[in-house]
């Protein structure tokens, strides 16, 4: 995959917050990169770095194999589409989305052709007279991208684009922006706190976490494989178990944990025996029994919570680490304060913060 | 409170309001209708008004000597309105990107001269521009100049008054408005490709342009009547408007004639604000509440 995007060593201060720290990736052609973080992880401010509407304190940045790092915003082939649509109210619909054109001053009757594929594609035609105020959220939006993608930019920066719309149109438009994607081929970095949005959409994840990358890698990769506790918890709703291990034998490591003895495989990273470690096991894949077998950890029912066809059992293990395990359907076996076994599967037990 | 009792209670609230309107009634538009009513009659032999209705004080507006008084005040609100836009826009569009303590301070520092009376502030003006004053001192001084310039008296020494006692109202009406606006959407303009001058000229000028318009009116009407700035600093060579009706009313004592003269000066300024309202679409003066 050719890189189209690179950011080097990027560091960037606002007073004294260190808002990032180190940060580096390739962006390959076409790629659809999601930054993934909470708020005030410093996404927004990559973002702004591409554009350049901010400038790192230390580091380059390379658009097409150029250090555009010190070329202002309008010297660089790439397009953003603002958190608040940012559309210029005292523009109409067309206006707006021919800015970025006239600017350039390309020509009258190709703007008027590229206005009009921009409002097909993002299915707006017909809404070339309307202003911004008498739009709805999901309007703006739609020309917020069509203003972006009528330029035919590199890569397109995208800054929670579907944070103020409602959850269904939310839905809709994932599913659409990422057609559109595929279909101009164009590269896509994408920011969100939502995790469901970013597996959804991306080709890759990059979890981020007070300025550094935690995680970089595909969706399958960041949701099963989590390199760390926080993407385990912030990706994949993990639980997380603390024990240390006791041996590893055939690529599987035993773990003794407060209640009882887990296993897990091992992989890219090797623990040594006697090590205190994490691991992470998300909810579907821990099983419930009521007597003891080979492996399992000793834990009491607290609670059980029923909703949208799951079943959520809040359980406490000895130590005090709480322990959600979900299942579809409703199982009425278990009773609230009981004492049960939970286990899974090795190659569920991921070992975390190696 | 009771849901009863508060009802009563708004139902009174109309009985409140009538002095309010009977203040303005009795203080405002009585006098107003009281000269335009004046600006139809003659004036009495030895004193006072002739109840005879006559247009001659509209037709003696367009004599020569009048009508000058007209276009030099024109001119000279025009030119103070042009450079307080000139100086207040950069500084009041600026100061709307300072910090929260740098608007504080810098407010402060436009607001202060306020506090004294701006009559005694144009003696101030005085010091600096009359002959040998600080101005020539400094000039001289300087090796700039080698005699006094006899600024003072002069038409730039008004025009200095004029816009030292008018810029605040630029200066706030232009920060109020861009206090106001979305940074990003120069951001956005910057971003589809505009240089800094493109966005200014394409996004923040129009965006900005309430503001600039009400500092213009804001500027543009008093500067149409601020008689004592020509007289203490035009030394009485400069006839303004202002200083014709003040002449006419209080020396001449023709007041059929003045009352002519400020109903003209009325229709003017009503002009601009419905020009400035057809523009903005805003009901209001931005900056001015």
């Amino acid at each position: 995959m050719d890189t189209i995007l690179e950011l080097r060593n990027i560091t960037k201060s606002f007073g004294k917050t260190e808002v990032l720290k180190d940060i580096s990736i390739q962006i390959g052609k076409g790629e659809f990169l999601t930054l993934l973080g909470p708020s005030g992880c410093g996404k927004t401010t990559i973002l702004r770095i591409i554009a350049g509407l901010e400038e790192p304190d230390g580091g380059r940045v390379f658009l097409n194999g150029v250090d555009v790092t010190e070329a202002e915003p309008n010297k660089r082939d790439v397009n953003t589409v603002f958190q608040n649509y940012a559309l210029f109210p005292h523009m109409n619909v067309e206006d707006n989305i021919a800015y970025g054109l006239r600017i350039r001053k390309t020509d009258k009757k190709e703007i008027a052709a590229r206005v009009a594929q921009a409002l097909e594609l993002v299915q707006l035609s017909g809404y070339n007279k309307r202003y911004p105020h008498e739009l709805s959220g999901g309007q703006k939006q739609r020309v917020a991208i069509a203003r972006a993608i009528v330029n035919n930019p590199k890569v397109l920066l995208l800054d929670e684009p579907l944070g103020a719309l409602d959850l269904q149109l939310r839905r809709q438009m994932q599913m659409e922006l990422k057609r559109l994607q595929k279909r101009l081929g164009i590269t896509f970095v994408y920011i969100t706190h939502d995790q469901e949005e970013a597996i959804n959409m991306s080709d890759r994840i990059a979890v981020m976490r007070d300025g550094v990358f935690e995680q970089i890698g595909t969706p399958a990769q960041v949701y099963d494989l989590p390199k760390t506790s926080y993407v385990a918890e912030f990706v994949g709703n993990a639980n997380l178990i603390h024990g240390r291990t006791i041996e590893i034998k055939d690529g599987v490591a035993s773990i003794e944990a407060a209640g009882g003895l887990v296993k897990a495989t091992v992989r890219d990273k090797q623990p040594v025996p006697g090590m205190e470690v994490t691991l992470a096991v998300r909810s579907e894949n821990i099983k419930l029994y009521t007597c003891s077998s080979q492996t399992g950890i000793k834990c009491r029912l607290k609670e059980i919570s029923f909703a949208g066809g799951m079943q959520k059992i809040f359980l406490q293990l000895e130590d005090g680490t709480e322990v959600v395990s979900s299942s579809l359907g409703m199982n009425l076996a278990f009773e609230p304060n009981s004492e049960l076994y939970m286990s899974f599967d090795a190659n569920h037990g991921v070992l975390v913060d190696l | 409170m009771t849901i009863k009792s508060r009802k009563k209670n708004k139902s009174n609230l109309w009985y409140g309001v009538i002095p309010l309107y009977l203040f303005t009634l009795t203080f405002v538009c009585g006098p107003l209708i009281y000269m335009l009513v004046l600006s139809f009659l003659s004036r009495a032999e030895v004193w006072g008004v002739e109840k005879v209705f006559t247009l001659s004080n509209y037709i003696k507006i367009f004599e020569p000597v009048y009508f000058n008084t007209f276009i030099e005040s024109l001119k000279l609100a025009l030119l103070t309105t042009a450079i307080t836009l000139l100086v207040g826009y950069p500084f009041g569009y600026f100061m709307a990107k300072l910090s929260s303590r740098g608007k504080k301070v810098m407010m402060l520092l436009v607001i202060v001269p306020f506090w004294t009376n701006a009559l005694i502030r144009m003696y101030g003006w005085i010091i600096i521009f009359r002959s040998n004053g600080l101005l020539d001192k400094l000039l001289m001084g300087l090796g700039l100049t080698d005699k006094p310039l006899k600024l003072l008296y002069s038409f730039p020494a008004v025009l200095v008054g004029m816009v030292y006692a008018l810029l605040p109202f630029m200066i706030l009406a232009i920060y109020s408005v861009s206090e106001k606006l979305d940074w990003s959407l120069v951001e956005a303009a910057r971003d589809l490709g505009a240089t800094r001058l493109q966005a200014f000229l394409t996004i923040t000028i129009k965006l900005t342009l309430p503001g600039i318009l009400s500092g213009v009116v804001l500027v543009f009407i008093p500067s149409m009547g601020l008689f004592f700035i020509a007289d203490i600093l035009g030394g009485g060579k400069f006839m303004l408007v202002g200083n014709l009706i003040r002449d006419q009313v209080i020396t001449t004592r023709n007041w059929p004639f003045a009352s002519a003269l400020s109903v003209l000066l009325m229709i003017l300024t009503s002009l601009i604000i419905w020009i400035y309202r057809r523009v903005t679409h805003v009901k209001d003066l931005e900056g001015l509440v």
